[in-house]
């Protein structure tokens, strides 16, 4: 290990665990650890998917030639936290009919699902919960779980409107499963591991997998960002949501914290998308270059966040562009075009690798 | 092969879109449309054709356009304009001449269509951009719109 390129705060948390470990039998320490890891993970997602929000407003201000939140706190930055703050002292209301178990099991489904999936991302080199060796694996089904939580939500709702959103989650969650699942695939072809940390090592002498692969990675890149939109049910893929046809979807029903656990999941979400294209395409953490590969107090994570942000980006300049999709058109996209050119390109990336013409 | 030219024009009119929302985003910090209302409060100026409240403007000398025609208050489709009117006899001419006494508008009724600004053959009234209308008591939102002791402006009725 390189212990120069050991950050400070990553020091605190060494000392932290020697500490537990010596106060503790060596079983409970691991699991109060992993607890802590685990709150720490919650408090800072939380707050990042806060913060994602309040980015949505912004951006979505500045395309629409509008200021934004502006009033609570500098800039508004305190806005989402209010409404935060706001949503959890609301009352959870709910209808007569519903399916009580499945409708209150719904919201956590999805919020964990989401959160689980954070655990495998290697923020930095030492900033990582869990670094299995099928970390791609993981992540593809980890994301895709999330969507039986829309499920039941749309169904236990007993409502009309929720379960044609559920339903419409279902086919389109099931259809770009497989865009998401072929792109990733061709790129672990040029990686030849699963493991997020080696895939992550290996751009390190040559460059970004994105220049590495060229054409197909590029292809497979832009087919990510398209399928990984809809994965997320965002907006030109919301016919989930579609607050001019369904209300607003499978959360209809939902009031207060729960309604605002499935508004959180969608941008923690989002931020999965951006990270695992962020890992996948563009290096993670590694600086552009290697300009800062030598300085030894720069946080890698730095360079992850900006990353990330920048496809975010990407994603709200898709959702505050384009009108949203009428579902046949949906399923044509996935069908006829994304999935076969994926399936062209998967090819493509196996002859340039066969023949050596990797950058 | 039209299947591959598809995809080639479907990628660049998406571009194309996001082309023209991302100018849209660069040039918003300096051409943004909000209005930041209850803090420039002195400063902004409503639009030329924004409909406030109808206003009756009046000249230096306290005098007015309104020859008490009545076709306002015809105008009118739900009754937001009474004009209480008078004769006098006019001391050039030795003749009974109508002016009008009170030109009432009942701002709480208006529903700002304009037809009695459409109608009214003298343009004595307009609209005014003044939008602020809230008072604690209705019977403020009727307004008389002639200014005590004013007259008709000589001249306008010929």
């Amino acid at each position: 290990m390189n212990f120069t390129q050991m950050i400070i705060p990553l020091n605190i948390t060494k000392t932290i665990s020697d500490w537990i470990y010596s106060i503790m039998p060596e079983t409970a320490a691991s699991y109060t650890i992993m607890v802590i890891i685990a709150v720490a993970y919650l408090a800072l997602f939380a707050v990042a998917g806060l913060y994602l929000v309040l980015l949505e407003r912004k951006v979505a201000a500045w395309f629409q030639l509008r200021i934004g939140p502006n009033r609570v706190g500098p800039w508004g930055l305190l806005q989402t936290m209010a409404d935060a703050l706001k949503l959890v002292s609301k009352e959870l209301t709910s209808t007569i009919k519903i399916d009580k178990f499945l409708y209150n099991l719904a919201p956590y489904f999805v919020i964990v699902s989401a959160l689980m999936a954070m655990a495998v991302f290697p923020f930095s080199e030492q900033f990582q919960a869990f670094d299995i060796n099928i970390g791609v694996f993981f992540l593809i089904a980890i994301s895709s779980i999330g969507v039986i939580g829309i499920l039941l939500a749309g169904w236990s709702s007993n409502n009309k409107y929720a379960l044609i959103g559920a339903m419409r989650s279902g086919l389109q969650t099931i259809s770009y499963e497989l865009s998401v699942g072929l792109s990733i695939l061709t790129m672990v072809l040029l990686t030849g591991t699963l493991q997020l940390s080696e895939i992550i090592e290996a751009q390190r002498t040559g460059g970004w997998l994105i220049l590495q692969g060229h054409v197909p990675s590029i292809i497979a890149f832009m087919i990510f960002m398209v399928a990984g939109t809809a994965e997320t049910n965002r907006a030109p893929f919301d016919l989930v949501e579609a607050e001019s046809e369904l209300g607003a979807g499978f959360h209809t029903e939902y009031s207060g914290m729960k309604f605002a656990y499935f508004f959180l999941a969608e941008f923690i979400n989002m931020f999965i998308i951006s990270s695992i294209a962020v890992v996948l395409f563009f290096g993670g953490w590694l600086s552009p270059f290697g300009i800062t590969e030598n300085i030894a107090w720069f946080p890698q994570v730095f360079w992850f966040i900006i990353k990330v942000l920048g496809l975010i980006f990407l994603m709200m300049w898709f959702r505050w562009t384009f009108p949203r999709l009428r579902v046949d058109q949906l399923l044509t996209l996935e069908w006829k075009y994304l999935l076969p050119l994926n399936l062209m390109n998967i090819v493509l990336m196996a002859i340039v690798i066969w023949l050596n013409w990797t950058i | 092969m039209s299947y591959f030219s598809d995809i080639y024009k479907g990628i660049k009119t998406l571009l194309t879109g996001m082309s023209v929302t991302g100018g849209y985003f660069i040039r918003a910090r300096k051409g943004a449309i909000t209005q930041q209302y209850p803090d420039n409060r002195e400063t902004l100026k409503m639009f030329d054709r924004f409909r406030g409240e109808v206003v009756m403007p009046h000249n230096a000398d306290n005098r007015h356009y309104c020859t008490g025609c009545q076709s306002c208050e015809i105008a009118c489709p739900n009754g937001s304009i009474e004009i209480i009117w008078d004769r006098a006899v006019d001391p050039e001419t030795g003749k009974k001449k109508k002016k009008i006494d009170k030109h009432i508008y009942h701002l709480s009724m208006c529903t700002m269509c304009g037809l009695c600004i459409e109608a009214c053959p003298t343009d004595a009234i307009v609209w005014a951009p003044n939008f602020e209308n809230s008072v604690y008591d209705r019977s403020k939102l009727t307004k008389i719109l002639n200014q005590p002791g004013s007259s008709v402006l000589d001249g306008i009725e010929d």
